[in-house]
Formats: C-alpha cells, structure tokens, sequence
C-alpha cells in the first residue's frame, strides 16, 4: 500500500469533513461525514477510466484466436452487456457450473480468445505497475448494470447450492484467529477505524448496500478493484489461505452476498476511500 | 500524450459548472521503492480552461494533489452548445488537451 496517497487522501478527507463541521449540528456523526466525502468526490469517480479501459478491450481483438469478447455470453445471451452483472452469479449449461462475473470472463477469454486460464490467474488483480484487463471488463460490465436492481435467482439447483456454501463459507472460524467472514459482518452498529461494518447476516439494507458499491475505486490505493479482489483481500485479513481466483468458494461466497443484496438498485463502480 | 480527461460542463443561469476528473499518476517525488529507489517525480504543474479563446481559468498544480485529480470550477458566461477546452501540462513536458460541449 502506498503510504503518501494515504496521507492525501486524508488531507482531503479533513478538510471536506472540517467544511461540513461548520454548517452541521453535532448529532453529525464520522460515518455521516464519510458519507459527505464519498458524495462530494462521487461524480469524480476516477473508475470511469477504468470502465473506458474495460469497454475497449471488450471491443478488441485480441488473444491467439484474435477475436473481441463481443460474442461473449453473459447469460443473457452473446454479447448482451445491458444488466447481465444484476444477475450473476447464474447457472451456465455450456461450462455445467455456477460463474460469478470474473470466472465467465476467465471463460469467454479462454473459450472466444484462446488464452490459457494459467495467463489470467497468474495475476488477475490490478497493481500500481500494471493494469489488469480481466479486472477493467469487469469495471466496464458492472457499470452496464447501474440503476439496475440486484435480481440473482436461486431457482437452479446449483445455485441454490452455491448459495448455502456461501452461507457457510461467510459462517466458518478457522485460521490462527479464529476469524470467519461473521466475526465482523453479523453485528450491526459496530466500525472499524473510522468505517462502519456492514451487517450482512441479518440487516438487509446492509447486505444491499455492501454489495452493490463493489467493485470500486480505492482512493488510498488508486486502483479499481473487482469483486474477487474484495473476497480474496478479505480472505488475507482473516489469515485464511489465498483462495484461488475464481474458484468454487469464491463463487459461492459471491452468491450468497449476491442474493442477499436482491432488490437493491445496483449502483457501481462505486468508491471507497 | 497524457490518458484523455472527463469533463462535464452545464450552464445554467449565466454560470458555467465545470467538472474535470483527470487521469494522471501525480508521484510526488518523495515515495520509495521496495529497494529503496527513488520513484521520480511525475505531476501535473499547470491547468487551463479556455471558453472560446478566453482563459477562465488558470491554475498550478504541485505534488500534493491527489492521483488522478478531480476539479470543479464555476464561470460567469457559457453558452448551452458551446465548446470549453482543457488542458495540463505536467512536470516531464507531457501534455493533454479535452473539449466537452456545454450541456444544459
């Protein structure tokens, strides 16, 4: 993590919240004037960028085949980007296996375009050195389901597997802490630092809000970052084991956040500080 | 050649809103690599925004703003239709100039 783009983005965080001090009554709590600064940088969102990138490579040839992923199915058929994210992770026939957005990416770009899976996971998340294209489809795929509402079924078996994996995936204490996704996700009210901690087991609107601002744009590290990175990052912060990216646990973690967020309006590529 | 810019501009009751999000590194000069090398110094120094040949704003740039900078600014003036251009210029000579058309 880049310590200076911390520091900057504090600076502004202070002096977008001493600004909202004045005019505001003391009932004005950290969380509210996080809010404010997310607000008042939000029609600034620099995943715009990141969304043009992802948009153009979608478009592009490229790959052994030298094909463009225009022809990728999503699962609401080749090429329809419109909405598709609103309602993954979905059961797909041609790969029989339940597929957040990353890994029918990963499909379509080894299917369509003739790369080797290993090339893609080898590095699949975003570093200040090197974009990640997998990581900037993404961007550009979500941003094509904004004002969309979250409408994830769970009428296919499989998912509806994958859902109670998820569910006892985010429920499991392992590692040298003893920590599971619910150690901090299953309590309302409580924050770390400065954030508050959503409560994804058992308030709704948390759940809702949680999910539909990932992906995002991370100001104090000046990359978007997908949803995969979100869970494999949670993972680290636990002491857990790397999860491979993609994999089943994954998916099924997606799925199980994913349906709980069903209803809400997705509204990334969404910011973060 | 600098990474294309953002700009939304809507005119409203004779002012102009500009927003510009600009895509830039903006290393300070001061941050370490892993080894210990320097990274150089790569910042934006000056921003500019002219309305049909005039300048309406004028502005230096320096190490303390943020990795890709985001900027609003007001003018008095502005046509719906019209053209407002911006460019930057930074610290290694690069450059980069955008139009947007102004938007009601």
């Amino acid at each position: 993590m880049n310590t200076n783009q911390i520091h900057k983005a504090m600076m502004v965080l202070a002096l977008s919240t001493s600004f909202a001090a004045v005019a505001a009554d003391s009932a004005v709590t950290d969380s509210d004037r996080i809010e404010q600064y997310r607000e008042m940088i939000s029609d600034g969102n620099p995943a715009e960028f990141d969304e043009m990138r992802g948009e153009e490579l979608w478009k592009k040839a490229a790959g052994p085949n030298k094909v463009s992923l225009e022809q990728c199915d999503l699962g609401k058929g080749a090429g329809v980007v419109k909405g598709a994210y609103s309602e993954l992770p979905k059961y797909f026939k041609d790969t029989k296996k339940v597929q957040d957005l990353e890994s029918r990416l990963l499909t379509c770009m080894t299917t369509l375009q003739g790369f080797t899976e290993d090339e893609i996971t080898a590095k699949p998340f975003a570093s200040s050195k090197k974009p990640s294209d997998i990581s900037s489809l993404a961007t550009y795929v979500v941003g094509q389901s904004k004002g969309i509402k979250m409408a994830v079924s769970t009428k296919h078996p499989k998912v509806k597997e994958s859902y109670e994996i998820g569910k006892r995936i985010f429920n499991y204490r392992a590692g040298p802490y003893d920590f599971a996704c619910s150690t901090c996700h299953a309590t309302s009210g409580v924050r770390i630092r400065m954030q508050d901690l959503p409560n994804m087991r058992s308030s709704k609107k948390d759940a809702q809000i949680a999910y539909t601002g990932w992906p995002a744009y991370r100001v104090s590290q000046g990359l978007t970052r997908s949803f995969q990175w979100r869970l494999n990052d949670c993972f680290r912060q636990q002491r857990f084991p790397e999860p491979k990216f993609a994999s089943e646990a994954t998916i099924a973690l997606t799925t199980f956040l994913a349906v709980n967020a069903n209803g809400a309006e997705y509204v990334g590529p969404g910011l973060k500080r | 050649m600098g990474n294309p810019m953002k700009i939304r501009a809507t005119a409203k009751d004779g002012v102009t809103e500009v927003k510009i999000l600009m895509q830039h590194e903006m290393e300070t000069g001061l941050r370490k690599e892993a080894d210990g090398t320097l990274v150089p110094a790569w910042f934006i120094t000056e921003v500019k925004a002219q309305y049909q040949g005039r300048t309406v704003l004028d502005g230096q740039f320096g190490q303390s703003i943020s990795k890709n900078p985001y900027l609003l600014f007001r003018f008095k003036g502005g046509a719906v239709g019209e053209k407002i251009a911006v460019s930057w210029v930074d610290n290694k000579g690069d450059s980069r100039t955008d139009e947007a058309t102004i938007a009601a």
